[in-house]
């Protein structure tokens, strides 16, 4: 075993010890399970937050667009830096409707909302189908990190399983909890190699930021601004607004919600959280400075590979297995949140649903079995799923993007909404996005005649303007009909 | 009022990115874009901050 792997394993586990202990006093029900029985204080609530920021996606993919594609690479720090400022108002009126209806899933928010189970019914199917792209992606980016930073010493197969092992048994022992406590060693444990790595090969190799963007300016003009077409500043624009209304209603994000003591939590974190962003700022440098020294260049998926070559080619093995352990932790957080969410919409939402003579102490039983489950499926499409799993992730982000209207507009005095009105919107926004996604349209494939501007939108605001057309129109019609029985009444 | 200022950052993205997609000049090292996307950034904790501080909501205590 070499010393990188050495250090991966016991940062592993470590956190899998963090994990079962994060259980230590408590009575395990669901609602401490799946919310922390909702006593976490701003600390927690940030990490939770910031599982969010830093998984392998933006660990591997923000470097390795940084590498490939340049400019658009910045529409990441865009869109969380918006949520946020959203987040101020959206995150604290979620959480006093949940603590009050004590919800414990986000399915469970439509279907009290819209006093509707099978609304609820149907954002569990969504959100599931959702979620399982976004676990295998972690599961994949972990299987790649740990099998590269350990020199090829384990197979990205069976660094997987093992992963997959570890967040299982402490997702299913402590709950939330569990995600919690290791969480803390992963932000800071992130923070350190992130920050370092953003400084340390920029000056390494260029001598300063300075020198190392005009040398890739000179030998790549434009590669660090927007294009004029594709990815141009109309592309941008529209992919911000639409992930930055995406980025809460995960399933999983929004549940993570429901965890916090008081809403004050919310407010403060939506201060801090922009700044704390910038992190990522330096995980773009780190993959900036790959452009011009990593030799031969690299090509397609193998660009989200170029912050962990460039790091073998800089640093002594040990140091390269804290790189990998830090890629590692940003998997299995965020993992262990999806393992939950999933787990708990089944149980609740589903199971209970269909037999509704099910007691607390069963869904809650259900719940935890069902992790193990979900693991397996997850595993299953990671070992199987092939390329189509990049492409199955950004439609579970439009898809579950879809649900924002339907939770905003159910915050108003008179919700303009009605549920039969949620209903169709979501499910209209969710064939378009399918439609879309399965045909490989864009735009520009499906509106031929329009400007360039037009085209490079995100196809993302077609489904989300036939959502909301769809949405009001239904809700016009019930509401007509709901009104006109009272009159008769 | 925290409205205006809260639609500060939507604004430098919407308006505010047809103007700054260009690398020069570079600006703290950074090309022009990046800078651009850094000060706002800052500039929505800054925000933050102040709609924070200036909402009685966060006056009173934790307890709720």
């Amino acid at each position: 075993m070499n010393s990188a792997l050495l250090v991966i394993l016991i940062f592993l586990l470590v956190s899998l010890y963090l994990g079962i202990r994060a259980r230590r006093g408590k009575q395990m029900n669901l609602e401490q399970w799946a919310t922390g029985g909702r006593s976490f204080g701003t600390l927690f609530v940030f990490l939770l937050s910031a599982g969010e920021i830093y998984t392998t996606f933006t660990f591997l993919g923000g470097s390795g667009w940084a590498y490939g594609k340049g400019g658009p690479t910045l529409y990441i720090l865009w869109y969380g830096s918006l949520a946020y400022v959203l987040s101020y108002w959206l995150l604290p009126a979620i959480w006093r409707y949940a603590k009050e209806h004590k919800l414990l899933s986000q399915s469970d928010f439509f279907a009290k909302k819209y006093n509707s189970p099978a609304l609820g019914v149907l954002v569990s199917i969504i959100g599931i189908i959702a979620m399982i792209p976004y676990l295998v992606l972690q599961l994949k980016g972990l299987g790649s990190i740990v099998s590269i930073a350990s020199y090829g010493s384990i197979s990205s197969g069976v660094a997987i399983w093992i992963g997959v092992i570890a967040v299982t048994i402490y997702t299913t022992i402590s709950g939330v909890h569990g995600t919690a406590w290791t969480s803390v060693m992963k932000d800071a444990l992130v923070l350190a190699v992130v920050v370092f790595l953003g400084i340390y090969l920029p000056v390494h190799y260029f001598g300063g930021f300075s020198d190392m963007f005009h040398a890739i300016d000179q030998a790549k003009p434009g590669f660090l601004a927007l294009p004029h077409q594709g990815m141009s500043v109309y592309w941008f624009i529209s992919t911000v607004l639409l992930t930055a209304l995406g980025f809460y209603t995960w399933p999983h994000s929004f549940a993570a919600s429901f965890t916090a003591k008081n809403e004050k939590t919310f407010r403060r974190n939506a201060v801090i959280f922009p700044l704390y962003q910038l992190i990522l700022l330096f995980v773009f440098f780190a993959g900036f400075a790959a452009i011009l020294t990593v030799k031969p260049a690299l090509e397609g998926a193998a660009t989200d590979n170029a912050l962990l070559v460039l790091s073998i080619e800089s640093f002594p093995h040990w140091f390269v297995g804290v790189i990998g352990a830090a890629g590692l932790l940003c998997a299995l957080v965020p993992g262990s949140l999806l393992l939950m969410s999933a787990s708990t919409m089944i149980s609740k939402n589903l199971f209970k649903v269909f037999k509704p003579t099910a007691n607390e102490t069963q869904v809650a039983n259900v719940a935890k079995y069902l992790v193990p489950v979900v693991s397996l499926i997850a595993l299953y499409f990671t070992f199987n799923g092939g390329q189509t799993i990049v492409a199955l992730l950004l439609m579970g982000y439009s898809m579950v993007t879809q649900f924002f209207p339907a939770i905003v507009f159910s915050f108003m005095k008179n919700n303009p909404i009605s549920k039969a009105g949620a209903f169709a919107g979501i499910v209209a926004g969710e064939l378009v996005v399918s439609y879309v996604t399965i045909t490989n349209q864009t735009v520009a494939t499906l509106l031929p005649f329009m400007p360039q501007a037009v085209k490079d939108l995100n196809t993302g605001i077609i489904a989300m303007v036939l959502n909301l057309i769809v949405t009001f129109a239904v809700s016009a019609f019930t509401r007509d009909r709901q009104k006109s029985v009272e009159m008769a009444a | 009022m925290k409205f205006v200022l809260a639609s500060l950052p939507f604004l430098a993205l919407i308006i505010g990115m047809f103007f700054a997609n260009r690398t020069n000049p570079m600006i703290l090292g950074m090309p022009f874009i990046m800078f651009w996307t850094v000060l706002w950034v800052v500039l929505s904790t800054v925000v933050m901050f102040i709609i924070y501080k200036t909402d009685p909501k966060n006056q009173r205590g934790d307890a709720e």
